[in-house]
Protein backbone atom coordinates (compact mmCIF):
# COMPACT_ATOMS: atom_id res chain seq x y z
CA UNK A 1 0.00 0.00 0.00
CA UNK A 2 2.46 2.65 1.12
CA UNK A 3 5.83 3.03 -0.49
CA UNK A 4 8.59 1.89 1.85
CA UNK A 5 11.33 3.98 0.31
CA UNK A 6 9.99 7.36 1.52
CA UNK A 7 9.45 8.36 5.11
CA UNK A 8 5.92 9.63 5.66
CA UNK A 9 5.54 13.32 6.34
CA UNK A 10 2.46 12.68 8.39
CA UNK A 11 1.22 9.52 9.95
CA UNK A 12 -1.62 8.67 12.30
CA UNK A 13 -1.62 5.64 14.57
CA UNK A 14 -4.88 4.78 16.25
CA UNK A 15 -6.10 8.34 15.88
CA UNK A 16 -9.52 8.84 17.49
CA UNK A 17 -11.71 11.86 18.11
CA UNK A 18 -14.50 12.32 20.64
CA UNK A 19 -16.75 15.34 20.66
CA UNK A 20 -18.36 16.45 23.89
CA UNK A 21 -15.86 14.17 25.64
CA UNK A 22 -18.03 11.09 25.08
CA UNK A 23 -19.28 10.67 21.52
CA UNK A 24 -16.53 8.96 19.54
CA UNK A 25 -16.91 10.43 16.07
CA UNK A 26 -13.75 8.87 14.72
CA UNK A 27 -12.66 5.33 15.47
CA UNK A 28 -8.95 4.46 15.37
CA UNK A 29 -7.45 5.43 12.02
CA UNK A 30 -4.01 4.44 10.76
CA UNK A 31 -2.91 6.29 7.67
CA UNK A 32 0.32 7.77 6.41
CA UNK A 33 0.92 10.57 3.98
CA UNK A 34 4.01 10.98 1.87
CA UNK A 35 5.81 13.85 0.33
CA UNK A 36 4.47 14.76 -3.08
CA UNK A 37 1.50 12.43 -2.74
CA UNK A 38 -2.13 13.47 -2.98
CA UNK A 39 -4.65 11.57 -0.89
CA UNK A 40 -8.38 11.97 -1.32
CA UNK A 41 -10.70 11.31 1.61
CA UNK A 42 -14.16 10.25 0.47
CA UNK A 43 -17.28 8.94 2.14
CA UNK A 44 -20.89 9.83 2.89
CA UNK A 45 -21.80 12.98 4.78
CA UNK A 46 -21.07 12.84 8.51
CA UNK A 47 -18.67 9.91 8.25
CA UNK A 48 -15.79 11.81 9.86
CA UNK A 49 -13.70 13.02 6.91
CA UNK A 50 -13.45 16.59 8.19
CA UNK A 51 -12.95 15.33 11.70
CA UNK A 52 -9.97 13.26 10.59
CA UNK A 53 -8.55 16.04 8.41
CA UNK A 54 -8.75 18.46 11.32
CA UNK A 55 -6.66 16.09 13.42
CA UNK A 56 -3.76 16.39 11.03
CA UNK A 57 -3.07 20.04 11.93
CA UNK A 58 -4.53 19.66 15.43
CA UNK A 59 -7.34 22.05 14.54
CA UNK A 60 -9.65 19.97 16.70
CA UNK A 61 -7.74 21.31 19.68
CA UNK A 62 -9.54 24.61 19.18
CA UNK A 63 -12.93 23.00 19.73
CA UNK A 64 -13.95 22.96 23.37
CA UNK A 65 -14.67 19.51 24.81
CA UNK A 66 -13.13 17.74 21.83
CA UNK A 67 -10.54 15.08 22.55
CA UNK A 68 -8.04 13.64 20.10
CA UNK A 69 -6.50 10.27 21.00
CA UNK A 70 -3.74 8.17 19.49
CA UNK A 71 -0.50 9.26 17.88
CA UNK A 72 -0.10 11.82 15.13
CA UNK A 73 3.43 11.73 13.79
CA UNK A 74 4.84 14.66 11.89
CA UNK A 75 8.23 13.74 10.40
CA UNK A 76 8.29 10.89 12.86
CA UNK A 77 7.60 12.99 15.95
CA UNK A 78 4.35 12.60 17.86
CA UNK A 79 2.64 15.99 17.90
CA UNK A 80 -0.52 14.92 19.66
CA UNK A 81 0.76 15.87 23.07
CA UNK A 82 0.14 18.97 25.12
CA UNK A 83 3.73 20.16 25.06
CA UNK A 84 3.80 20.57 21.29
CA UNK A 85 3.25 24.13 20.11
CA UNK A 86 0.29 23.71 17.79
CA UNK A 87 0.67 27.24 16.45
CA UNK A 88 4.22 26.47 15.40
CA UNK A 89 3.08 23.19 13.82
CA UNK A 90 0.39 24.88 11.75
CA UNK A 91 2.97 27.10 10.09
CA UNK A 92 4.05 24.10 8.06
CA UNK A 93 0.68 22.38 7.72
CA UNK A 94 -1.68 24.62 5.77
CA UNK A 95 -5.43 24.21 5.63
CA UNK A 96 -8.10 25.42 3.20
CA UNK A 97 -11.76 25.30 4.13
CA UNK A 98 -14.97 24.71 2.27
CA UNK A 99 -16.07 28.31 2.64
CA UNK A 100 -13.42 30.85 1.65
CA UNK A 101 -12.40 32.94 4.65
CA UNK A 102 -10.69 36.08 3.36
CA UNK A 103 -9.91 38.55 6.12
CA UNK A 104 -11.21 42.10 6.10
CA UNK A 105 -7.94 43.34 4.64
CA UNK A 106 -6.42 44.04 1.27
CA UNK A 107 -5.54 41.20 -1.07
CA UNK A 108 -1.87 41.84 -0.40
CA UNK A 109 -2.32 41.77 3.38
CA UNK A 110 -4.33 38.57 3.13
CA UNK A 111 -1.59 36.72 1.29
CA UNK A 112 1.17 38.10 3.49
CA UNK A 113 -0.82 37.59 6.67
CA UNK A 114 1.04 34.52 7.88
CA UNK A 115 4.60 35.50 6.80
CA UNK A 116 4.23 38.88 8.47
CA UNK A 117 2.91 37.38 11.69
CA UNK A 118 5.78 34.94 11.63
CA UNK A 119 8.47 37.53 11.40
CA UNK A 120 9.24 38.08 7.72
CA UNK A 121 9.89 41.80 7.33
CA UNK A 122 12.11 42.16 4.28
CA UNK A 123 10.03 43.93 1.67
CA UNK A 124 11.71 42.25 -1.29
CA UNK A 125 11.11 38.82 0.21
CA UNK A 126 7.48 39.67 0.92
CA UNK A 127 6.90 41.00 -2.59
CA UNK A 128 8.42 37.90 -4.10
CA UNK A 129 6.32 35.71 -1.83
CA UNK A 130 3.19 37.64 -2.78
CA UNK A 131 3.69 37.13 -6.48
CA UNK A 132 4.77 33.48 -6.42
CA UNK A 133 1.95 32.51 -4.06
CA UNK A 134 -0.68 34.24 -6.17
CA UNK A 135 0.79 32.75 -9.33
CA UNK A 136 0.78 29.25 -7.89
CA UNK A 137 -2.87 29.68 -6.93
CA UNK A 138 -3.60 30.83 -10.51
CA UNK A 139 -5.05 34.16 -9.47
CA UNK A 140 -2.14 36.54 -10.09
CA UNK A 141 -3.38 37.77 -13.47
CA UNK A 142 -6.80 38.59 -12.08
CA UNK A 143 -5.63 40.57 -9.07
CA UNK A 144 -2.20 41.94 -9.91
CA UNK A 145 -3.63 45.42 -10.57
CA UNK A 146 -5.71 45.62 -7.43
CA UNK A 147 -3.51 44.19 -4.70
CA UNK A 148 -4.45 46.91 -2.25
CA UNK A 149 -8.20 46.47 -2.74
CA UNK A 150 -10.30 44.67 -0.17
CA UNK A 151 -10.28 40.90 -0.51
CA UNK A 152 -13.98 40.88 0.32
CA UNK A 153 -14.71 42.44 -3.07
CA UNK A 154 -13.50 39.31 -4.90
CA UNK A 155 -15.85 36.63 -6.19
CA UNK A 156 -16.27 33.36 -4.29
CA UNK A 157 -13.97 31.45 -6.61
CA UNK A 158 -11.32 34.16 -6.47
CA UNK A 159 -11.60 34.28 -2.69
CA UNK A 160 -10.99 30.55 -2.46
CA UNK A 161 -7.92 30.78 -4.69
CA UNK A 162 -6.75 33.71 -2.57
CA UNK A 163 -7.07 31.49 0.50
CA UNK A 164 -4.96 28.86 -1.24
CA UNK A 165 -2.38 31.51 -2.08
CA UNK A 166 -2.45 32.64 1.54
CA UNK A 167 -1.74 29.09 2.64
CA UNK A 168 1.06 28.63 0.10
CA UNK A 169 2.70 31.85 1.29
CA UNK A 170 3.66 30.01 4.49
CA UNK A 171 5.68 27.55 2.34
CA UNK A 172 3.98 24.58 4.04
CA UNK A 173 5.03 20.99 3.40
CA UNK A 174 1.51 19.68 3.96
CA UNK A 175 -1.72 21.22 2.65
CA UNK A 176 -5.09 20.00 3.89
CA UNK A 177 -8.15 20.90 1.83
CA UNK A 178 -11.69 20.33 3.09
CA UNK A 179 -14.06 20.28 0.11
CA UNK A 180 -12.29 23.29 -1.39
CA UNK A 181 -14.35 23.31 -4.57
CA UNK A 182 -17.85 22.59 -3.34
CA UNK A 183 -18.85 26.25 -3.56
CA UNK A 184 -17.06 26.95 -6.82
CA UNK A 185 -18.00 27.12 -10.49
CA UNK A 186 -16.45 24.60 -12.92
CA UNK A 187 -13.78 26.99 -14.19
CA UNK A 188 -12.55 27.91 -10.72
CA UNK A 189 -12.71 24.25 -9.79
CA UNK A 190 -10.53 23.39 -12.75
CA UNK A 191 -7.88 25.92 -11.80
CA UNK A 192 -7.91 24.83 -8.15
CA UNK A 193 -7.36 21.24 -9.26
CA UNK A 194 -4.51 22.41 -11.45
CA UNK A 195 -2.98 24.13 -8.42
CA UNK A 196 -3.37 20.98 -6.35
CA UNK A 197 -1.48 18.94 -8.95
CA UNK A 198 1.25 21.60 -9.02
CA UNK A 199 1.55 21.52 -5.25
CA UNK A 200 2.04 17.76 -5.30
CA UNK A 201 4.59 18.12 -8.09
CA UNK A 202 6.46 20.61 -5.90
CA UNK A 203 6.73 17.96 -3.21
CA UNK A 204 3.92 19.14 -0.95
CA UNK A 205 1.90 16.44 0.73
CA UNK A 206 -1.74 17.08 -0.15
CA UNK A 207 -4.81 15.69 1.60
CA UNK A 208 -8.16 16.61 0.11
CA UNK A 209 -11.68 15.84 1.27
CA UNK A 210 -14.12 15.68 -1.61
CA UNK A 211 -17.61 14.52 -2.44
CA UNK A 212 -16.80 14.51 -6.10
CA UNK A 213 -15.53 11.13 -7.32
CA UNK A 214 -14.31 12.57 -10.62
CA UNK A 215 -12.34 15.14 -8.71
CA UNK A 216 -10.80 12.46 -6.53
CA UNK A 217 -9.85 10.57 -9.69
CA UNK A 218 -8.42 13.70 -11.32
CA UNK A 219 -6.21 14.95 -8.52
CA UNK A 220 -5.35 12.10 -6.19
CA UNK A 221 -3.03 9.13 -6.47
CA UNK A 222 -4.50 7.48 -3.41
CA UNK A 223 -7.96 7.43 -1.88
CA UNK A 224 -9.22 6.57 1.58
CA UNK A 225 -12.86 5.70 2.10
CA UNK A 226 -14.49 6.62 5.41
CA UNK A 227 -17.73 5.19 6.63
CA UNK A 228 -19.46 5.95 9.94
CA UNK A 229 -16.35 7.16 11.70
CA UNK A 230 -14.16 4.39 10.35
CA UNK A 231 -11.47 4.31 7.71
CA UNK A 232 -12.73 1.37 5.71
CA UNK A 233 -10.45 1.08 2.73
CA UNK A 234 -7.41 2.83 1.38
CA UNK A 235 -5.48 2.28 -1.83
CA UNK A 236 -4.39 3.70 -5.16
CA UNK A 237 -7.28 5.74 -6.52
CA UNK A 238 -7.60 3.87 -9.83
CA UNK A 239 -7.56 0.47 -8.23
CA UNK A 240 -10.01 1.54 -5.53
CA UNK A 241 -12.53 2.92 -7.99
CA UNK A 242 -12.12 0.05 -10.45
CA UNK A 243 -12.34 -2.84 -8.01
CA UNK A 244 -13.34 -1.87 -4.48
CA UNK A 245 -12.66 -4.61 -1.96
CA UNK A 246 -15.23 -3.53 0.61
CA UNK A 247 -18.91 -3.90 -0.22
CA UNK A 248 -19.74 -0.59 1.50
CA UNK A 249 -17.35 1.25 -0.78
CA UNK A 250 -18.86 -0.51 -3.77
CA UNK A 251 -22.34 0.58 -2.66
CA UNK A 252 -21.09 4.11 -2.16
CA UNK A 253 -19.47 4.25 -5.59
CA UNK A 254 -22.53 2.91 -7.33
CA UNK A 255 -24.63 5.51 -5.55
CA UNK A 256 -26.65 3.16 -3.41
CA UNK A 257 -26.25 5.54 -0.45
CA UNK A 258 -24.48 8.73 0.59
CA UNK B 1 -66.10 40.87 9.92
CA UNK B 2 -65.48 40.10 6.24
CA UNK B 3 -61.91 39.56 5.24
CA UNK B 4 -61.39 42.61 3.08
CA UNK B 5 -62.73 44.92 5.77
CA UNK B 6 -60.43 43.36 8.32
CA UNK B 7 -57.62 43.96 5.89
CA UNK B 8 -58.50 47.60 5.48
CA UNK B 9 -58.95 48.01 9.23
CA UNK B 10 -55.42 46.70 9.83
CA UNK B 11 -54.03 49.02 7.21
CA UNK B 12 -55.79 52.00 8.77
CA UNK B 13 -54.62 51.27 12.30
CA UNK B 14 -50.97 50.66 11.41
CA UNK B 15 -50.99 53.57 8.99
CA UNK B 16 -52.38 55.84 11.70
CA UNK B 17 -49.58 54.79 14.05
CA UNK B 18 -46.97 55.66 11.46
CA UNK B 19 -48.66 59.00 10.78
CA UNK B 20 -48.79 59.80 14.49
CA UNK B 21 -45.10 59.09 15.01
CA UNK B 22 -44.17 61.09 11.93
CA UNK B 23 -46.24 64.05 13.07
CA UNK B 24 -44.69 63.83 16.54
CA UNK B 25 -41.13 63.85 15.22
CA UNK B 26 -41.79 66.67 12.78
CA UNK B 27 -43.57 68.77 15.43
CA UNK B 28 -40.71 68.23 17.81
CA UNK B 29 -38.10 69.33 15.32
CA UNK B 30 -40.15 72.31 14.14
CA UNK B 31 -40.83 73.42 17.70
CA UNK B 32 -37.25 73.24 18.88
CA UNK B 33 -36.04 74.84 15.68
CA UNK B 34 -38.54 77.72 15.74
CA UNK B 35 -37.85 78.55 19.37
CA UNK B 36 -34.14 78.02 18.98
CA UNK B 37 -33.90 80.18 15.88
CA UNK B 38 -35.97 82.95 17.47
CA UNK B 39 -32.84 83.92 19.40
CA UNK B 40 -31.18 84.94 16.19
CA UNK B 41 -34.24 86.11 14.25
CA UNK B 42 -36.09 88.13 16.91
CA UNK B 43 -33.66 88.87 19.70
CA UNK B 44 -30.91 90.12 17.44
CA UNK B 45 -28.18 87.85 18.71
CA UNK B 46 -25.61 86.94 16.08
CA UNK B 47 -25.07 83.21 15.43
CA UNK B 48 -21.32 83.76 15.66
CA UNK B 49 -21.61 85.43 19.08
CA UNK B 50 -23.68 82.53 20.29
CA UNK B 51 -21.46 79.75 19.01
CA UNK B 52 -18.11 81.38 19.68
CA UNK B 53 -18.79 83.74 22.57
CA UNK B 54 -16.93 82.76 25.70
CA UNK B 55 -19.07 84.54 28.28
CA UNK B 56 -22.36 83.10 29.39
CA UNK B 57 -24.35 85.62 31.39
CA UNK B 58 -27.88 85.95 30.05
CA UNK B 59 -28.95 88.45 32.70
CA UNK B 60 -26.34 91.00 31.79
CA UNK B 61 -26.37 93.14 28.65
CA UNK B 62 -23.24 93.72 26.64
CA UNK B 63 -22.22 97.00 24.99
CA UNK B 64 -24.94 96.72 22.34
CA UNK B 65 -27.63 96.02 24.86
CA UNK B 66 -27.84 92.33 23.96
CA UNK B 67 -27.60 89.71 26.70
CA UNK B 68 -24.21 87.96 26.73
CA UNK B 69 -24.93 84.42 25.70
CA UNK B 70 -21.71 82.87 24.44
CA UNK B 71 -22.25 79.12 24.43
CA UNK B 72 -18.67 78.11 23.70
CA UNK B 73 -17.90 77.12 27.33
CA UNK B 74 -20.77 74.67 27.31
CA UNK B 75 -19.95 73.37 23.85
CA UNK B 76 -16.39 72.73 25.01
CA UNK B 77 -17.65 71.14 28.20
CA UNK B 78 -19.99 68.81 26.33
CA UNK B 79 -17.33 67.66 23.91
CA UNK B 80 -14.73 67.32 26.66
CA UNK B 81 -16.86 65.03 28.82
CA UNK B 82 -18.03 63.04 25.79
CA UNK B 83 -14.56 62.39 24.46
CA UNK B 84 -12.92 61.81 27.82
CA UNK B 85 -15.61 59.42 29.00
CA UNK B 86 -15.33 57.47 25.73
CA UNK B 87 -11.57 57.29 26.08
CA UNK B 88 -12.05 55.83 29.55
CA UNK B 89 -14.90 53.48 28.72
CA UNK B 90 -13.90 52.10 25.32
CA UNK B 91 -10.76 50.12 26.24
CA UNK B 92 -12.55 48.59 29.22
CA UNK B 93 -15.58 47.72 27.10
CA UNK B 94 -13.54 46.11 24.33
CA UNK B 95 -11.28 44.36 26.81
CA UNK B 96 -14.15 42.76 28.64
CA UNK B 97 -15.87 41.91 25.36
CA UNK B 98 -12.73 40.07 24.24
CA UNK B 99 -12.63 38.16 27.51
CA UNK B 100 -16.30 37.26 27.35
CA UNK B 101 -16.39 36.22 23.69
CA UNK B 102 -12.95 34.71 23.16
CA UNK B 103 -11.78 33.47 26.52
CA UNK B 104 -14.71 32.49 28.70
CA UNK B 105 -17.96 32.31 26.71
CA UNK B 106 -19.74 30.26 29.37
CA UNK B 107 -19.01 32.74 32.13
CA UNK B 108 -19.94 35.56 29.79
CA UNK B 109 -23.33 34.20 28.91
CA UNK B 110 -24.29 33.09 32.40
CA UNK B 111 -22.83 35.79 34.65
CA UNK B 112 -21.40 38.77 32.87
CA UNK B 113 -24.11 39.62 30.37
CA UNK B 114 -26.99 39.56 32.89
CA UNK B 115 -24.87 41.78 35.13
CA UNK B 116 -24.32 44.24 32.30
CA UNK B 117 -28.01 44.31 31.46
CA UNK B 118 -28.73 45.13 35.08
CA UNK B 119 -26.41 48.13 34.85
CA UNK B 120 -28.11 49.42 31.70
CA UNK B 121 -31.37 49.76 33.58
CA UNK B 122 -30.10 51.87 36.49
CA UNK B 123 -31.55 55.42 36.32
CA UNK B 124 -29.05 58.18 35.75
CA UNK B 125 -29.85 59.97 39.01
CA UNK B 126 -28.44 56.97 40.86
CA UNK B 127 -25.21 57.26 38.90
CA UNK B 128 -25.22 60.95 39.78
CA UNK B 129 -25.63 60.24 43.48
CA UNK B 130 -22.85 57.70 43.49
CA UNK B 131 -20.73 60.10 41.49
CA UNK B 132 -21.36 62.83 44.00
CA UNK B 133 -20.51 60.79 47.05
CA UNK B 134 -17.69 58.66 45.63
CA UNK B 135 -16.12 60.17 42.54
CA UNK B 136 -16.25 63.82 43.58
CA UNK B 137 -15.00 62.98 47.05
CA UNK B 138 -12.20 60.88 45.62
CA UNK B 139 -11.12 63.57 43.17
CA UNK B 140 -11.21 66.16 45.94
CA UNK B 141 -9.09 63.98 48.20
CA UNK B 142 -6.07 63.87 45.92
CA UNK B 143 -6.35 67.01 43.84
CA UNK B 144 -7.03 69.68 46.42
CA UNK B 145 -9.78 71.11 44.19
CA UNK B 146 -13.49 71.04 44.91
CA UNK B 147 -13.72 67.73 43.13
CA UNK B 148 -16.38 69.03 40.76
CA UNK B 149 -15.38 69.25 37.11
CA UNK B 150 -14.83 67.61 33.76
CA UNK B 151 -12.86 64.73 35.24
CA UNK B 152 -15.54 63.69 37.72
CA UNK B 153 -18.25 64.07 35.11
CA UNK B 154 -16.29 61.99 32.62
CA UNK B 155 -15.73 59.21 35.11
CA UNK B 156 -19.42 59.10 35.99
CA UNK B 157 -20.37 59.15 32.31
CA UNK B 158 -17.84 56.47 31.51
CA UNK B 159 -19.46 54.18 34.07
CA UNK B 160 -22.87 55.06 32.67
CA UNK B 161 -22.07 54.30 29.04
CA UNK B 162 -19.87 51.32 29.85
CA UNK B 163 -22.71 48.76 29.97
CA UNK B 164 -24.16 49.87 26.63
CA UNK B 165 -20.82 49.97 24.86
CA UNK B 166 -19.74 46.66 26.41
CA UNK B 167 -22.85 44.78 25.45
CA UNK B 168 -22.75 46.17 21.91
CA UNK B 169 -19.06 45.23 21.67
CA UNK B 170 -19.85 41.71 22.83
CA UNK B 171 -22.46 41.43 20.08
CA UNK B 172 -19.97 42.82 17.58
CA UNK B 173 -17.26 40.29 18.43
CA UNK B 174 -19.69 37.39 18.72
CA UNK B 175 -21.00 38.04 15.23
CA UNK B 176 -17.59 37.55 13.62
CA UNK B 177 -17.96 34.16 11.90
CA UNK B 178 -16.11 31.32 13.55
CA UNK B 179 -14.55 30.41 10.19
CA UNK B 180 -12.47 33.58 10.26
CA UNK B 181 -10.85 32.52 13.50
CA UNK B 182 -10.16 29.04 12.12
CA UNK B 183 -8.74 30.58 8.97
CA UNK B 184 -6.26 32.43 11.11
CA UNK B 185 -5.42 29.45 13.31
CA UNK B 186 -4.81 27.43 10.14
CA UNK B 187 -2.10 29.94 9.26
CA UNK B 188 -0.29 29.22 12.49
CA UNK B 189 -1.46 32.34 14.29
CA UNK B 190 -1.90 32.34 18.04
CA UNK B 191 -5.11 33.27 19.78
CA UNK B 192 -3.97 36.82 20.49
CA UNK B 193 -2.74 37.33 16.95
CA UNK B 194 -6.11 36.07 15.77
CA UNK B 195 -8.08 38.32 18.09
CA UNK B 196 -6.02 41.37 17.24
CA UNK B 197 -5.67 40.91 13.49
CA UNK B 198 -8.83 39.12 12.52
CA UNK B 199 -11.59 39.38 15.09
CA UNK B 200 -11.18 43.04 16.05
CA UNK B 201 -10.45 43.95 12.47
CA UNK B 202 -13.61 42.27 11.16
CA UNK B 203 -15.71 43.79 13.92
CA UNK B 204 -14.40 47.33 13.46
CA UNK B 205 -17.55 48.83 11.88
CA UNK B 206 -19.79 47.40 14.61
CA UNK B 207 -17.35 48.50 17.30
CA UNK B 208 -17.41 52.00 15.87
CA UNK B 209 -21.18 52.01 15.94
CA UNK B 210 -21.05 50.90 19.58
CA UNK B 211 -18.65 53.72 20.37
CA UNK B 212 -20.73 56.37 18.72
CA UNK B 213 -23.90 55.16 20.39
CA UNK B 214 -22.06 55.46 23.70
CA UNK B 215 -20.89 58.94 22.76
CA UNK B 216 -24.44 59.96 21.86
CA UNK B 217 -25.59 58.85 25.27
CA UNK B 218 -22.75 60.67 27.03
CA UNK B 219 -23.38 63.81 25.01
CA UNK B 220 -27.06 63.88 25.86
CA UNK B 221 -26.90 62.89 29.52
CA UNK B 222 -27.86 65.77 31.78
CA UNK B 223 -28.86 64.86 35.30
CA UNK B 224 -25.86 62.87 36.42
CA UNK B 225 -23.50 65.33 34.76
CA UNK B 226 -25.16 68.31 36.33
CA UNK B 227 -24.71 66.74 39.76
CA UNK B 228 -20.93 66.39 39.51
CA UNK B 229 -19.61 68.93 37.02
CA UNK B 230 -19.85 72.02 39.22
CA UNK B 231 -21.97 74.09 36.83
CA UNK B 232 -19.77 77.02 36.14
CA UNK B 233 -20.24 78.43 32.67
CA UNK B 234 -16.59 79.03 31.89
CA UNK B 235 -14.23 77.59 29.36
CA UNK B 236 -12.78 74.75 31.42
CA UNK B 237 -9.20 75.65 32.31
CA UNK B 238 -8.38 72.19 33.59
CA UNK B 239 -10.09 68.88 34.14
CA UNK B 240 -10.48 69.76 37.80
CA UNK B 241 -12.16 73.15 37.61
CA UNK B 242 -15.95 73.36 37.67
CA UNK B 243 -17.46 73.55 34.21
CA UNK B 244 -20.79 72.96 32.54
CA UNK B 245 -22.27 71.27 29.49
CA UNK B 246 -25.09 72.15 27.13
CA UNK B 247 -27.37 69.73 28.94
CA UNK B 248 -26.51 70.80 32.46
CA UNK B 249 -27.16 74.48 31.66
CA UNK B 250 -30.45 73.51 30.10
CA UNK B 251 -31.71 71.53 33.08
CA UNK B 252 -30.52 74.20 35.48
CA UNK B 253 -32.10 77.10 33.59
CA UNK B 254 -35.28 75.79 32.02
CA UNK B 255 -37.60 75.97 35.00
CA UNK B 256 -36.63 79.46 36.01
CA UNK B 257 -37.52 81.52 32.99
CA UNK B 258 -40.83 82.53 31.46
CA UNK B 259 -41.55 81.59 27.84
CA UNK B 260 -40.63 84.30 25.37
CA UNK B 261 -37.83 85.97 27.28
CA UNK B 262 -34.48 86.16 25.59
CA UNK B 263 -32.94 83.82 28.16
CA UNK B 264 -35.61 81.27 27.42
CA UNK B 265 -35.05 81.55 23.67
CA UNK B 266 -31.33 81.05 24.16
CA UNK B 267 -31.98 77.86 26.12
CA UNK B 268 -34.00 76.62 23.16
CA UNK B 269 -31.03 77.40 20.96
CA UNK B 270 -28.90 75.19 23.17
CA UNK B 271 -31.49 72.45 22.76
CA UNK B 272 -31.36 72.92 19.00
CA UNK B 273 -27.60 72.59 19.10
CA UNK B 274 -27.90 69.37 21.09
CA UNK B 275 -30.40 67.99 18.65
CA UNK B 276 -28.23 68.85 15.69
CA UNK B 277 -25.28 67.07 17.30
CA UNK B 278 -27.25 63.90 18.00
CA UNK B 279 -28.36 64.01 14.38
CA UNK B 280 -24.72 64.13 13.32
CA UNK B 281 -23.90 61.16 15.56
CA UNK B 282 -26.77 59.16 14.12
CA UNK B 283 -25.77 60.06 10.57
CA UNK B 284 -22.28 58.77 11.27
CA UNK B 285 -23.71 55.50 12.54
CA UNK B 286 -25.76 55.14 9.36
CA UNK B 287 -22.76 55.90 7.21
CA UNK B 288 -20.68 53.23 8.93
CA UNK B 289 -23.56 50.75 8.80
CA UNK B 290 -24.11 51.43 5.10
CA UNK B 291 -20.46 51.02 4.26
CA UNK B 292 -20.27 47.75 6.21
CA UNK B 293 -23.29 46.43 4.33
CA UNK B 294 -21.77 47.32 0.96
CA UNK B 295 -18.48 45.64 1.86
CA UNK B 296 -20.18 42.47 2.92
CA UNK B 297 -22.04 42.47 -0.34
N1 LIG C 1 -17.93 20.42 16.60
C1 LIG C 1 -18.59 19.25 16.71
N2 LIG C 1 -19.21 18.94 17.87
C2 LIG C 1 -19.88 17.77 18.00
N3 LIG C 1 -19.98 16.86 17.03
C3 LIG C 1 -19.39 17.11 15.85
C4 LIG C 1 -18.66 18.31 15.62
N4 LIG C 1 -18.18 18.30 14.37
C5 LIG C 1 -18.59 17.13 13.82
N5 LIG C 1 -19.31 16.41 14.70
C6 LIG C 1 -19.90 15.08 14.46
O1 LIG C 1 -18.89 14.22 14.02
C7 LIG C 1 -19.35 13.38 12.97
C8 LIG C 1 -18.45 13.51 11.77
O2 LIG C 1 -18.51 14.82 11.27
P1 LIG C 1 -17.60 15.36 10.11
O3 LIG C 1 -17.82 16.82 10.03
O4 LIG C 1 -16.23 14.89 10.31
O5 LIG C 1 -18.25 14.64 8.84
P2 LIG C 1 -17.84 14.79 7.31
O6 LIG C 1 -17.46 13.44 6.86
O7 LIG C 1 -16.86 15.86 7.13
O8 LIG C 1 -19.22 15.16 6.65
P3 LIG C 1 -19.51 16.17 5.46
O9 LIG C 1 -19.21 15.42 4.22
O10 LIG C 1 -20.95 16.46 5.58
O11 LIG C 1 -18.65 17.36 5.66
C9 LIG C 1 -20.78 13.80 12.69
O12 LIG C 1 -21.63 12.87 13.27
C10 LIG C 1 -20.93 15.12 13.36
O13 LIG C 1 -22.21 15.26 13.88
MG1 LIG D 1 -16.90 17.85 6.27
Amino acid sequence: MSDDRVTPVLETRGCTVSYDLTHEALHPVDLSFEQGGTTALIGPSGCGKSTFLRCLNLMNREIPRCRVGGDILYHGENVNSTDVDTFELRKSIGMVFQQPTPFRKSIRENVLFAPKRHGVTDKAVLDELLETSLRRAAIWDEVKDKLSRSALALSGGQQQRLCIARTLAMRPDVVLLDEPCSALDPISTFSVEETIRDMAADGICVVIVTHNMEQAARVSDRTAFFYMGQMVECGPTERLFASPADSRLEDYLTGRFG
Amino acid sequence: MPKHRLERCGLTVTGACVALVTVLVVTLIVMVASHGLATFANDGIAVGDFLLGTTWNPHQADANGNPTVGALPMICGSFAVTILSTVIALPIAIGSAIFVVEVAPGFGRRVFQPLIELLVGIPSVVYGLIGLSVVVAWTRSWSGSTGYGILSASIVLAVMVLPTVTSLSIDALASVPHEYREGSYALGCTRWQTIWNVVLRSATPSLMTATILGMTRAFGESLAVQMVIGNSAQIPGSLLTPASTLTSVLTMGMGNEAMGTVYNDVLWSLALLLMAMSLVFILIIHLIGGRGAVRHG
